[in-house]
């Protein structure tokens, strides 16, 4: 078996880090980098850095942020929000990102997915997915930050994305982000069970067990955090204990 | 103490922003440079990349680096390849179509294998984080650029290829994926390669740039 990953998601709204509940009522938090540093200092595996509006203004403002971080910051980093082309990625991969996340502008081009997967290859492209549950249990893949709706179906989109190219699936429950009740583990289950690409599971994470049900009924391959991270709720040593008495294989990381 | 000076071989291939900080944060002060005088006069050089095989060697040829980089080795001074630029200092490579590599240590570059040896199947690329062991050959790491890391303790892996060193002196550092060996660090006189990205391996991958920066 493989390790599992753990990541914390960093939610940015201009200069600020930011979180919110099903993706709305955004709450500002504090800066990005402070956090990025506690976590990386923490045993973090990897940082995603999503610009929550920048899809909505056409721009990604996170490359400053980025560079800033590069300095101090030396685990990967997925940077996503607003990247419409390959000029935009890289940009971004410039600035020190490792992977670019893509939604929105995978919807209305997956020819993009491609395109970025044969420049910088598959292992840099992140398809972000943001599902939400509708009424007939299927779940719908929502663009522009949960604002809109693309009438895809999460588990054909996702399967088309890894034809595509992409190297993983950041996979967000709209339904359960900013809950603290969990993971969606039937959704993560009905992804991951049809592609041959790591999934990350993404939305709902309040207490240690959530992580250790994502992966086991969720049989995701990472895990993504960020309110019970931003709240000090806990902390990566204390995740990775739990995973650990679980019997799921985590990175070896001593606290120095 | 000088700092040492490293300079980062610039063919247009990957992230040299990361592995530049993470050589400033080891206290190293970097230059970065496709100009051949600039690399035959340097003290220590790393050799980066990412993307596939045959564009990273067409971009060598493309900007006569490939001669470079093997006086650079006959200099004796240090030179450490990490991901992509590991993999070129191989003989060959199948990614795509057979392409010829920079020959400095003998072997071949294949996809990494996408079964377990019981059969399961196993995502590619192997991304994530993974413990570093011994081998035959290499039963302690003095003399290495893991001298100061422990066995077991873990690095960061981007790659759907590897290489397979001819002579198991060579390798100093495998990992395993799935149950299947991996190289994850080669070393031959002068020369490193690590298959990981060690300026993407928290404090691990610092100790090994920086024992790269003081040896």
């Amino acid at each position: 078996m493989k390790k599992v990953r753990l990541i914390a998601r960093l939610d940015i709204k201009g200069p600020n880090l930011i979180k919110g509940v099903h993706l709305e009522g955004l709450k500002v938090i504090g800066s990005p980098n402070e956090y990025a540093l506690k976590y990386y200092k923490q045993g973090a595996d990897e940082l995603i850095y999503m610009d929550s509006v920048a899809s909505l203004y056409g721009r990604n403002h996170l490359g400053e942020i980025i560079k800033d971080a590069a300095k101090e910051i030396f685990i990967p980093m997925t940077v996503g929000g607003g990247i419409r082309s390959v000029e935009d990625a890289t940009e971004i991969l410039r600035s020190g990102a490792d992977k670019v996340a893509i939604n929105t502008a995978a919807v209305a081009n997956p020819a993009l997915i491609t395109q970025l997967a044969e420049k910088f290859g598959s292992q840099c492209v992140v398809l972000s997915i943001e599902a939400k549950k509708s009424s007939n249990g299927h779940w719908k893949v929502l663009t522009e930050n949960g604002r809109e709706r693309s009438g895809l179906d999460v588990v054909e989109w996702a399967i088309q994305g890894c034809s595509k190219g992409a190297g993983e699936i950041l996979l967000t429950s709209v339904d359960m982000e900013g809950t603290k009740k969990g993971f969606d583990n039937e959704l993560l289950k009905a992804v991951s069970s049809q592609v041959e690409i790591p999934v990350i599971a993404s939305g709902g994470m309040g207490k240690l067990s959530d992580a250790v049900d994502a992966i086991e009924k969720g049989e995701a391959n990472a895990v993504a955090m960020a309110d019970i991270l931003h709240y000090g709720k806990a902390t990566f040593s204390e995740v990775r204990e739990e995973l650990k008495v679980n019997g799921i294989l985590v990175r070896n990381y001593e606290f120095s | 103490m000088n700092s040492a000076k490293v300079t980062i071989i610039d063919y247009g291939v990957g992230n040299l922003l990361s592995v530049q900080r993470g050589l400033e944060k080891c206290g190293a002060s970097v230059t970065i440079s496709s100009d051949p005088k600039v690399l035959l006069s340097s003290e220590r050089v790393v050799f980066p990349g990412v993307g596939a095989f045959p564009d990273g060697m067409n971009a060598l040829n493309t900007l006569n680096l490939n001669s470079v980089i093997k006086d650079f080795v006959q200099t004796g001074r240090p030179l450490l390849a990490i991901c992509l630029g590991m993999e070129l200092l191989f003989d060959e490579s199948t990614e795509f179509s057979l392409t010829s590599g920079l020959a400095l240590i003998s072997g071949r570059v294949v996809p990494v294998p996408s079964l377990s040896p019981q059969g399961e199947k196993l995502k590619i690329p192997h991304i994530g984080w993974a413990d570093l062991k011994t081998t035959k050959t290499h039963q302690n790491w003095d003399k290495t650029v893991l001298s100061d890391i422990k066995p077991f303790e873990s690095a960061y892996f981007v790659h759907s290829y590897m290489a397979v060193p001819k002579y198991e002196e060579n390798l100093v550092s495998t990992v395993s994926y799935g149950g299947n060996n991996l190289a994850a660090v080669v070393q031959k006189d002068n020369i490193t390669g690590c298959q990981f990205h060690p300026e993407k391996s928290g404090e691990v991958g610092l100790r090994i740039l920086s024992r790269f920066c003081n040896d």
